[in-house]
């Protein structure tokens, strides 16, 4: 058989659709999650309409999208969320949405159950209150438990545990598997990115260097049963076995983020100009978006290694990853914040001494609640023309 | 394997791609890289014959190649990509 190009190659080429579409439906949120990637708590007026979503879930069906992910904010706020859910799941478009759990009750556990093709993602960052709470706010750990009950006693099936390691939580990993093989459910681990708000929490959050060394070992052991979005693929230099997955950045190639405007992202954790490919909204849509937006294109061509070009792992980790890097100010043909040989946290230190402070770019389309102040003392007004 | 008949499994859904087509299962949400042209056109003729030999032959697969086809559809029955 003639034998074609790796598979990996191929798909650094682009697909002609995506294989893993993020969709944020809404950037409302109940929570103030500290690592929120999109920034979310208020809507944005100039979220799609109802019938704006329809016509983009039309062309998902066109180009032969199987499955959409969809996110927010938290995306059950919308109050046309079951509408679309039946319409993408009517259209053969599978999907598998994350939430918080907090509009999960027994009803809509019930409704969720009775539909095909749909998977849930229950985000919890703790395997108790105090360590979930903290990152994700107070009550939040309730709220999921209670949800992950309502849909067990539905009988909705494997639903998913979504779990952001952190610096906190990554000697919970056997606890969060034993708590989802307790519900029936499968157990997803991605990585803590400096997007959105964790641009300003990833510093205090982030995995220590022993410690990826800890999550990487216990991937090895647990992988095959646990989903991780392929998202650890930078830990790939630490060992000659390769983590389950296909090792590469799919920014642009295999992924992308619609987010809740209808702007077209390379990925979910890059909401910035730079990353920004077009909108649905424009002449030609997403497709046109998806198969010759400029970014795009670029983004498949091939990358360079840069300054990690002589480092032997660079075949493994692949230099890591791209908002990683962005987020934290770091080149990006160079060594991901997390390097685990080190050249990341240098690079950090290196950039850091310069011009007095490192100057990562700020993520853009912050739709966080205003900060909670103590109410001022009540001072009489008068209003009147001036 | 080559005197079994087997069928794309309902299920299943082809997207054609620039290295062959991705494969998708609706029901175990498994997604295969069918990595060559010819592995696709025999998966869609498969329903259209009463055995993989039958349709190998049909497809003009040479018979040099017919181990290598062998072992693809295999993987592909045993992820419940074929019935």
């Amino acid at each position: 058989m003639t034998q074609p190009a790796a598979l990996v190659e191929q798909l650094k080429g682009g697909l002609d659709a995506p294989i893993c579409l993020t969709w944020e439906l809404t950037y409302a949120c109940n929570l103030e999650c500290v690592h929120c990637l999109s920034s979310s708590g208020r809507r944005d007026p100039r979220e799609l309409t109802t019938d704006e979503a329809k016509a983009v879930l039309d062309e998902l069906q066109a180009l032969q999208v199987f499955y959409i992910n969809i996110g927010g904010g938290e995306p059950m706020i919308r109050r046309d969320f079951f509408e679309l859910l039946e319409y993408s799941i009517g259209l053969g478009i599978g999907v598998k949405f994350s939430t918080n759990g907090a509009f999960i009750d027994a009803a809509k556990a019930k409704r969720l159950a009775e539909m095909d093709y749909l998977d849930i993602q229950i985000s919890l960052d703790g395997t108790d209150a105090p360590t979930n709470d903290a990152v994700r706010g107070d009550g939040s750990y309730a709220t999921a438990v209670r949800a992950m009950e309502h849909l067990r006693d539905a009988d909705f099936g494997p639903f998913k545990i979504s779990v952001v390691v952190t610096r906190h939580n990554v000697d919970q990993l056997d606890e969060f598997k034993a708590l989802a093989d307790s519900f029936g459910a499968q157990l997803r681990v991605t990585r803590l990115r400096p997007s959105g708000r964790g641009a300003d929490s990833w510093h205090d959050l982030h995995p220590t260097n022993a410690q990826q060394r800890q999550i990487y070992d216990w991937l090895v052991v647990n992988g095959d049963n646990v989903l991780t979005g392929d998202s650890f693929f930078h830990l790939n230099a630490l060992w000659e076995e390769p983590l389950p997955g296909l090792n590469m950045c799919g920014a642009g190639r295999v992924v992308c983020l619609i987010d809740p405007i209808g702007d077209v992202y390379a990925c979910p954790f890059v909401i910035h100009d730079e990353f920004k490919a077009g909108s649905v909204r424009d002449e030609g849509g997403f497709a046109n978006v998806w198969k010759h937006s400029d970014l795009f294109t670029e983004l498949r061509e091939p990358q360079s290694a840069g300054a990690c070009a002589s480092c032997g792992s660079y075949d493994a980790c692949q230099g890591g990853c791209m908002a990683a890097k962005f987020f934290t100010g770091l080149p990006l043909d160079g060594p991901d914040p997390e390097c685990v040989s080190g050249h990341g946290e240098a690079a950090l230190l290196a950039a850091s001494s310069l011009n007095g402070g490192i100057s990562a770019p700020r993520p853009m389309m912050d739709h966080s609640k205003p900060a909670r102040v103590a109410a001022p003392e009540r001072v009489p007004v008068t209003i009147g023309r001036r | 394997m080559l005197d079994r008949h087997l069928v794309l499994n309902p299920q299943v859904a082809l997207r054609p791609e620039p290295f062959g087509a991705l494969a998708y299962h609706y029901g175990n949400r498994k997604l295969i890289f069918l990595k060559h042209p010819d592995v696709v056109r025999v998966v869609q003729a498969l329903g259209g014959h009463d055995t993989v030999a039958d349709t190998l032959r049909a497809c003009d697969i040479d018979e040099a190649r017919w181990p290598s086809f062998e072992k693809a559809l295999s993987s592909l029955n045993d992820s419940e990509m074929l019935v």
